[in-house]
């Protein structure tokens, strides 16, 4: 006889066999029975509370709050929230911190990437786009994969040409969507079209945001605050403008007749957000809708 | 390995994914002899008192462990606060030196959910499936996840206050945890969301660290709450789906705790700090199969035990090399 069942015969005292419940099963105490019933509970409540916690993500994208605007070479949305790994690694190399991961309000968001450009835009002063290398599940690509469809007026017509290494071999952005389109939302505001001229920091002496200016140095952005203007007449957005042709002043003909200069965009447009950063009125007069496509 | 072990083998992998261990059918010869030699043996009880009087608590394997959990995790911070560009990104992607890295949960989730894999994602996931093959499986858990660390000093609250009888440990069915892996992966499958990423602590807690705090670590304190004052280590133990994938990968891991059953008093403190007990029921009196027993593939070889026994039944091994420590 083995240990075992030597053992087995203490617990079941001596040789009398353990009397059997008429379903076969040992004999369960009733305090036992409650504490079991008890444990099922609780396992119910906490699977419960997770799923609870992991299915409030989804509200965010059922009252689709705020379309936040995302990295260069972004794939649509849905697409973006379902590849994205929220690991961060286009925070890290973009050289303005334009980047920001998104917080716990943002549902299943949490920790995707997304650019605010009236605090920061994108200027493309890594001279690529950096960001896409860096995303190592494709959220971020240079070349959407061929079962994603493409939306009209999302794609460009052309590469965009950088106006900062417009002298270089390759000028252009290895960019093949737009990410977003400015857009005039407060005419009555923007300066061009009321005549005015700009003189002093645009946003301030406190505002952190940098940019790229050629005169300064290719490779280092500065704070815009270091770099004050004195413009007769504001063209800001047209002058900062890092893509050649997305946007230029015209004269345009104001409802009762009179000759008005305004800032306008064009195809070119990638999103980037450097007009709306550099807009020196408050709110700003012009934005960058996120995710929009081209209409003509 | 012998028939016994073989069958262990299996059942542990069952109890990984949820089974209670159960008392083995059938015990080998010469770990047979030894339970008997045991039984009610006096100058055992009275060495064992001894071993007892004289043993030294140490914490070796914590201090190596808490080291490594905290350095890994600072490498990543330093990298972008500092720029050194050594481990960039947060844990559930990285590049170590250019290498990618990526944690097979969030692999797995990201996969499921917008099924289609670039090479990059391969790659990473591939190196990071080699490296903790190697390395063990779960040892991600108790050697990475910053959540561990947070878990483990909720958990010296928690018992603290268990001693005091203010809580009690409310233990759940550990099946849960399979349940949930299910769960998340058809969620990320059918939604095409990766749903747990926007819940897993791991993931909070790592972006917390290198790219600030958010509002995300509210839930993260919500889960410490929930285990200091109602359930012991409950994330680690019933939820969380990151130590079940990894669990399944420490399957074919060398590295792993091995019991050696002569010495053993079966008093069973390495059971009392072991995040995962059902783990250890072989050192429980008459259960060892064999004269030394490796611990299953759910084991975080996070080496408590290690440091807890008294009599140095408890060991680290690498499977094919001489044994450490």
């Amino acid at each position: 006889m083995s240990e075992n069942e030597i053992e087995s015969d203490r617990e079941n005292g001596g040789n009398t066999p353990r009397k059997p419940t008429p379903e076969g099963k040992p004999a369960v105490s009733i305090a036992k029975r409650q504490t079991n019933r008890r444990r099922v509970l609780r396992t119910i409540l906490l699977t419960g509370g997770v799923l609870g916690a992991a299915l409030s993500g989804f509200l965010p994208l059922v009252y689709a709050q705020k379309k936040r605007l995302r990295p260069p070479g972004a794939l649509d949305e849905k697409d973006f929230l379902g590849s994205c790994i929220k690991c961060g690694q286009c925070v890290q190399v973009c050289p303005v911190s334009a980047i920001k991961l998104a917080d716990l309000v943002d549902g299943m968001g949490v920790g995707t990437p997304y650019i605010d450009p009236r605090n920061q835009a994108c200027d493309f002063s890594c001279d690529a786009v950096q960001c896409i290398l860096a995303c190592p599940t494709g959220s971020l690509t240079y070349h959407k994969p061929d079962f994603l469809p493409v939306r009209p007026g999302a794609a460009l017509a052309a590469k965009p040409i950088l106006i900062a290494k417009e002298k270089d071999a390759e000028p252009t952005l290895n960019m093949h969507e737009r990410i977003g389109v400015a857009r005039l939302t407060r005419p009555e505001a923007c300066l061009a079209i009321q005549g005015k001229g700009f003189k002093g920091q645009t946003r301030g002496p406190d505002f952190k945001g940098q940019l790229r200016y050629m005169a300064v140095d290719r490779w280092k952005p500065v704070k815009i605050s270091s770099h004050p203007y004195d413009l007769a007449e504001c063209d800001l957005c047209v002058r900062e403008c890092p893509v050649k042709g997305a946007i230029s002043i015209e004269t345009v003909f104001a409802p009762d007749g009179s000759k008005r200069k305004s800032p306008v965009v064009h195809e070119p447009c990638v999103g980037c957000g450097v007009c709306e950063m550099v807009c020196p009125v408050e709110p700003t007069a012009i934005s960058i809708e996120a995710g929009e496509v081209w209409k003509s | 390995m012998s028939a016994l072990l073989k069958r262990r083998f299996v059942d542990q992998i069952k109890v990984m994914f949820g089974a209670e261990p159960s008392k083995p059918k059938e015990i080998g010869p010469a770990a047979q002899k030894i339970h008997f030699y045991k039984k009610g043996n006096r100058d055992l009880i009275a060495e064992k008192l001894h071993a007892r009087a004289h043993a030294e608590h140490k914490n070796t394997w914590r201090n190596r462990r808490w080291a490594t959990l905290i350095f890994a995790n600072l490498l990543f911070t330093l990298s972008f606060f500092l720029d050194i560009q050594i481990l960039e990104g947060a844990l559930t992607a990285s590049r170590f030196v250019g290498f990618h890295l990526i944690d097979l949960n969030s692999a797995l989730q990201v996969m499921l959910a917008h099924k289609h894999i670039i090479n990059n994602l391969l790659i990473g996931t591939g190196t990071v499936l080699l490296l903790w093959v190697l390395l063990g499986g779960r040892t991600f858990c108790s050697w990475v996840c910053p959540y561990h660390l947070l878990a483990e000093w909720a958990e010296k609250i928690h018992l603290y206050l268990a001693k005091k009888k203010l809580v009690t440990d409310q233990t759940m069915d550990r099946r849960l945890r399979t349940v949930f892996w299910a769960i998340f992966a058809l969620l990320a499958l059918a939604t095409g969301y990766t749903v747990f990423e926007a819940i897993s602590p791991t993931g909070i807690l790592s972006r917390a660290l290198i790219y600030g705090p958010g509002l995300a670590l509210l839930w993260v304190l919500a889960l410490l709450f929930f285990e200091v004052f109602f359930s012991r280590r409950a994330w680690c133990r019933y939820a969380c789906p990151i130590g079940l994938t990894y669990g399944v990968v420490g399957i074919v891991s060398p590295v792993r705790i091995i019991y050696k059953l002569d010495a053993c008093f079966h008093e069973g403190d390495c059971r009392k700090v072991c995040l995962v007990p059902h783990v250890l029921d072989t050192v429980i009196k008459g259960r060892a199969v064999e004269t030394e027993v490796p611990i299953g593939p759910d084991c975080t070889r996070c080496g408590l035990c290690v440091d807890t026994c008294p009599t140095g039944s408890l060991s680290f091994e690498v499977k094919g090399l001489s044994k450490l420590a």
